[in-house]
């Protein structure tokens, strides 16, 4: 059954339009600068802390120049949301090997492409004559595969939970053929926001939740953000007026004091997630501590296949050797851009011998990496000063 | 990576669905959401279709947020 696509676009685009709509958006704006000081008072501080967990919050944020409506004393963070970011080096050598060395096809996102590995990328590797291909997701790496059966293909497998049962649904189900190996780096970002929470330097009053790996996870995920940090949480859509409002019901829990999870993306979130996807998850992965890139190694946050799903890990395919990675190369302040310590305008490459072009370490690469966002649409107060200029500032 | 984008269910397959991105159409995932019918409105994730996208939620959100904006008295 087929359906004419015309009217439902113009549906579509109103929904969008919604949460772009400028008069709820300064309402919302007003109502944040009036409840900043009532909520600063509350805390007992100097600056209220609102942590995000999401590269496309981080590009709704920067693009829109959300920023420069904040008050002065409210300070949006990006943290560990940059799935591209943390795949550790060594994942990245081992695929270069792989596609120099061995007779495979590499099959990768086009977000880990330019990502630099120990001594080159991805890319670099293709232009020394690595069988390297860009694959838009899993669907398109088991087409390749299948059109040459008699050639062995890897898929380099990182992201946080919303890419993971892509690969784990056709795992179970058994449609993935026996030439396709999988390198496996998934992540999972509830464990990262736990560490993040726990570093003395980077005290928090709210968090932003990801409105799309809570699609998968549900709403539920976040519960221990109220329940044990005592931290007001509020999962978010990703249109400016999603994160507007998400600011907003964060000073509004703080202002009363009563912590809580809220739900501001019910249009395509809910508490319990995607109940399908989560048991697709759990019936091919384990569960193990892992390696986040420029962080270290954190535990019970990532994920590796069961035994039973072992002959599709490429590990059991080819012993592939790599020297020791480097983690990031020196002076790199990608973990610390990552953890929310530092901004990207504080690296001392940022932008010099660091850019979208030429990037030397993994945060400027991705479209969700913190400072390929601001390299790209402006962080770090240009945007501020230019909204004073044209008078902008509500 | 974890950039989700909206499209519509234009034609469903047994495993996979044709979906409409403003124009372009891809054949993606559906193993996740099953029931996916001609019409729905979907967030498109690395692929696959990981999520129902609802426009009475989202009308629901924004009348919501309009009273909630006109009775915050501060």
């Amino acid at each position: 059954m087929r359906v004419n696509s015309g009217n439902l676009h113009e549906g579509l685009r109103k929904i969008i339009r919604m949460f772009r709509e400028s008069e709820l958006l300064r309402e919302a704006v007003k109502k944040i600068h009036k409840l900043a000081p009532l909520a600063l008072r509350k805390i007992d501080g100097d600056k209220i802390k609102i942590m995000h967990v999401c590269g496309t919050h981080e590009h709704t944020i920067t693009y829109y120049g959300l920023r420069s409506l904040m008050p002065e004393n409210l300070e949006l963070i990006a943290g560990p949301g940059c799935p591209v970011c943390i795949a550790p080096t060594k994942v990245i050598d081992e695929s270069i090997e792989l596609a120099l060395n061995y007779e495979v096809t590499l099959l990768t996102y086009g977000d880990m492409y330019k990502v630099p590995g120990t001594s080159m990328s991805l890319a670099e590797a293709r232009s020394l004559g690595g069988d390297i291909r860009i694959v838009y997701g899993f669907l398109d790496a088991l087409r390749i595969a299948k059109r040459n059966p008699k050639r062995t293909h890897v898929f380099l497998a990182v992201g946080f939970e919303t890419t993971q049962p892509t690969v784990a649904s056709h795992i179970v189900l058994g449609t993935v053929p026996s030439n396709l190996k999988i390198l496996v780096a998934y992540r999972l970002t509830v464990p990262a926001v736990h560490y993040v929470l726990n570093q003395p330097d980077i005290p928090l009053n709210g968090i932003i939740a990801p409105g799309h790996v809570t699609a998968i996870t549900g709403a539920k995920a976040w519960k221990f953000l109220p329940e044990e940090y005592e931290l007001p949480a509020v999962v978010a859509g990703f249109e400016p007026l999603d994160v507007i409002l998400a600011v907003l019901e964060i000073l509004r829990q703080i202002v009363e004091g009563k912590p809580r999870i809220f739900n501001e993306y019910s249009r395509v979130d809910s508490w319990e997630g995607n109940i399908i996807a989560q048991k697709y998850v759990k019936e091919a992965f384990d569960v193990v501590d892992a390696h986040w890139r420029g962080i270290g190694v954190l535990p019970k946050s990532g994920l590796e296949l069961k035994d039973s799903y072992r002959n599709f890990d490429v590990h059991s395919e080819y012993d592939v050797k790599v020297p020791k990675s480097i983690d990031l190369p020196p002076g790199c302040r990608c973990g610390d851009v990552t953890l929310g310590k530092a901004v990207p305008t504080d690296c001392p490459f940022f932008m010099k011998t660091c850019t979208p072009n030429t990037p030397y370490g993994p945060c400027m690469v991705s479209s969700e990496g913190t400072c390929a966002v601001w390299a790209k649409f402006g962080g770090g107060g240009k945007i501020k000063e230019l909204a004073k200029i044209l008078g902008l500032k509500p | 990576m974890c950039l989700g984008i909206p499209g519509v269910v234009v034609e469903v397959k047994e495993l996979t669905a044709i979906v409409d991105f403003g124009g372009v159409k891809r054949e993606v995932d559906k193993l996740l959401v099953p029931d996916v019918k001609p019409g729905d409105y979907v967030i498109v994730h690395a692929g696959a279709i990981i999520s129902k996208l609802s426009r009475e939620e989202a009308e629901k959100t924004i009348e919501a947020w309009k009273e909630v904006l006109e009775a915050l008295k501060v």
